[in-house]
């Protein structure tokens, strides 16, 4: 009896949460009726879902060739590359500041400095601990070079709408649904059926071979392995950057995952234990 | 501890020693040994839950707090260097920010179970109101530390929330720039925000302490509401209370840990994740989940000041309830009448829930469609509609239904005595003592 009283409690609660946040949810939108939302299959989705390192340095590659003309990545550190869970992970390099994919990315770019010498600002090339340098030197010549439009900062673009993910994937294949005939246009101004209020001021940024992918090598199993690339569709890039993205916008993704699994192994064997403890003690006890 | 004459008998001289001089091993001891009626049920075990979730919340809080910068220009970028630089400060935020939601879902349940078995009634009136004083001040806790992150939602939520004050005729706008210390919320805000942050949960910890003590001067109800009568209607605390309270809060934190490791952004807001920006407004403010029916009320009527008034009254009313229910049986599962209220109180609590979230102008329940400027729309009630119907039976329920049925409902037949209750009329209480 009393197991089945905290079973239907355990229900209760579970499904009181899940529908408020349901609720939460139901407050979000914007995808003209038009439009069908995909739903890529993410290697990260799911419990046990882990990111795919060949597509996060894919889409690095995307970000550093095509976004980074005018998205920053301010919360993000080229050491950040080589952590743990990251896209260049490497098992020789505990500390990604040694990481040598790490140290090319971080001299790729140039930071802005102060001389301890002279006092002077001067350009440096960048180093593991730098994290990636703002685009514009502010938000008001960052508006100058965009129309009047601020290009948010990516680090955690995919937590930050609505639809994760599948939100971003979509906002970057969807350029060429059809338009609405009553959807008028200002200059400056682009269809685009997932943005909120259909309309953005970014063009579309991707189109076929854009980029020109490189084989990505990947640790597997303590080998390295080569992966030869995919063709640049602008599918493919879309994805890519996506999920090189919701790895900056959640890069603890696969320790969350794995120490969640053991705790919640663990708590269900306590319970188990305590459920055991509780008939035993009160075994001869009517209630 | 009325009722309760302690058993405790120092053992050691050091004990021994202590006990001559400041109890406090007895103190422990006679809490642990404290009779509880025996046939409390599940519903009784979200006061240990609600203890665990304080301690969980002021301990992740605490550290939270040593990592976390209070600057307008620093705050998002500190909670951002905690979730990716801090080792765990991923695990420490979200189990914080998931660690609310899993309090405000511990604390309904918790009081829903007190409305049904009728705890408010006497003598425990002051275990209730001290009850609605921790909810009082959980909730402005937990509106405190929302604007902490500094998102957007943070900084939205904090102008809307503190607006209200606003509102207040006279010396309204005074008021409010002396809560916020300045015109708008600012860094000032922020800084204060963050020390009464820091504060408050220690005042809900000594409030919690009064509930508790008064909890064990008057004694648990239970529920079938009727007081104890004999030693055989009675457990000791521990083993039997504890180890029933230990095992649902273990089931309780396999709940809390899906959230925390599998959803930690569910019952969040997506606006959160981008920095305050005082020049752009988010296209729907909208409280975490738990304030939600609240914020219902609040827009249920187009006055500001008499919104307010409703979601204060909607609090005010339950410090009150003690003397708006009248009816001398305490569970209502000898009051046919009232119990069918109370479930519909209840899906009415969701309700206004649901209105919290929705946008006044959309329709809730689709009941056809109608033209408007040769388009087709749907007809039906709006949120607004809705939200007024649910606030009117919210307010119904305290203010009409109980103390109506205080003097008409005619209660069902009630056993003599728990053990009564327990074993069925008729037989002999012997096979009720525990084993050993």
């Amino acid at each position: 009896m009393a197991f089945k009283t905290s079973k239907s409690l355990i229900l209760g609660a579970v499904v009181s949460v899940a529908s408020l946040s349901g609720l939460a949810f139901a407050a979000g939108g914007g995808v003209h009726s038009s439009y069908k939302m995909k739903h890529p299959d993410w290697s990260f989705n799911g419990a046990f879902g882990t990111y795919d390192r060949a597509a996060m340095q894919r889409g690095y590659q995307v970000y550093r060739e095509v976004c980074a003309s005018c998205h920053g990545l301010k919360y993000v550190a080229f050491r950040h590359l080589g952590d743990k869970g990251g896209p260049y992970e490497m098992e020789d390099f505990p500390n990604p500041s040694d990481n040598p994919y790490v140290k090319n990315f971080a001299a790729d770019w140039s930071i802005e400095d102060i001389d301890s010498e002279t006092g002077d600002v001067i350009e440096r090339t960048g180093i593991p601990a730098d994290y990636f340098p703002p685009i514009f030197p502010n938000d008001a010549a960052a508006r100058a070079s965009n129309g009047g439009s601020l290009p948010p900062d990516l680090s955690s673009m995919v937590k930050a709408r609505t639809g994760g993910a599948d939100y971003l994937y979509n906002l970057l294949v969807s350029y060429d649904a059809p338009k609405p005939k009553y959807v008028e246009l200002t200059p400056g101004l682009y269809w685009n059926p997932v943005m909120d209020g259909n309309k953005i001021a970014m063009a579309a940024p991707l189109s076929e071979d854009l980029v020109t992918y490189e084989p990505t090598e990947v640790m597997d199993h303590g080998e390295l392995k080569t992966i030869a690339p995919p063709a640049a569709t602008v599918e493919q890039m879309a994805a890519d950057v996506t999920h090189f993205l919701a790895w900056t916008a959640d890069p603890k993704l696969e320790e969350r995952k794995g120490i969640g699994m053991m705790t919640i192994i663990y708590l269900l064997i306590l319970s188990l234990l305590l459920f055991l403890s509780y008939k035993r003690v009160w075994r001869n006890v009517k209630h | 501890m009325a009722g309760h004459p302690s058993t405790y008998e120092p053992k050691y001289a050091a004990a021994k020693w202590m006990d001559q001089r400041l109890p406090i091993i007895r103190m422990g001891a006679d809490f642990m040994t404290f009779p509880s009626p025996r046939n409390l049920n599940y519903w009784y075990t979200f006061g240990g839950i609600l203890a665990l979730c304080l301690v969980v919340q002021i301990l992740s809080g605490v550290i939270l707090a040593m990592h976390y910068v209070a600057d307008v220009d620093k705050a998002f970028a500190s909670v951002q260097r905690i979730r990716r630089d801090v080792p765990f400060g991923w695990l420490l935020q979200s189990m914080h920010a998931v660690g609310a939601s899993m309090f405000f879902l511990a604390v309904y349940m918790h009081m829903f179970r007190g409305l049904y078995y009728g705890s408010y009634k006497a003598p425990r009136e002051v275990i209730w109101i001290l009850g609605c004083a921790i909810y009082l001040v959980m909730m402005a806790t937990a509106f405190l530390g929302y604007t902490l992150p500094w998102g957007q939602m943070s900084f939205w939520g904090a102008t809307v929330i503190t607006g209200f004050f606003g509102a207040v005729p006279v010396v309204g706008e005074s008021l409010q720039q002396w809560l916020l210390g300045g015109y708008a919320v600012d860094n000032a805000t922020l800084n204060r925000f963050f020390a009464l942050h820091y504060l408050l949960p220690f005042v809900i910890a000594a409030l919690v302490g009064l509930h508790v003590w008064a909890l064990h001067h008057v004694g648990q109800n239970n529920p079938i509401g009727i007081s104890e009568k004999t030693k055989e209607d009675t457990l000791s605390f521990h083993p039997f209370y504890t180890v029933k309270d230990a095992f649902a809060i273990a089931v309780f934190l396999v709940i809390f840990a899906i959230f925390l490791f599998y959803l930690p952004d569910a019952l969040g807001h997506a606006d959160n994740y981008i920095e305050a920006d005082a020049m752009k407004t988010p296209a729907h403010i909208v409280p975490e989940w738990y304030f939600l029916p609240f914020y219902a009320i609040l827009r249920a009527v187009p006055d500001k000041l008499a919104g307010i008034l409703l979601m204060l009254g909607a609090i005010v009313v339950l410090f009150v309830l003690p003397w708006l229910d009248t009816h001398k049986v305490r569970s209502m599962r000898f009051r046919p009448v009232a119990r069918w209220f109370f479930l519909i109180f209840i899906i009415f609590c969701f309700i206004l829930g649901w209105c919290g979230a929705g946008t006044p102008d959309d329709v809730a329940i689709k009941l056809g469609s109608k033209m408007v400027d040769d388009k087709k729309v749907d007809a039906g009630i709006t949120f607004y509609r809705l939200s007024q119907i649910s606030t009117i039976y919210y307010f119904a329920y305290f203010l009409v239904i109980l103390p109506v049925l205080g003097l008409v409902e005619k209660p069902t037949k009630r056993p003599d005595s728990i053990t009564k209750a327990v074993l069925g009329e008729g037989k002999p209480a012997a096979t009720l003592a525990p084993a050993e």
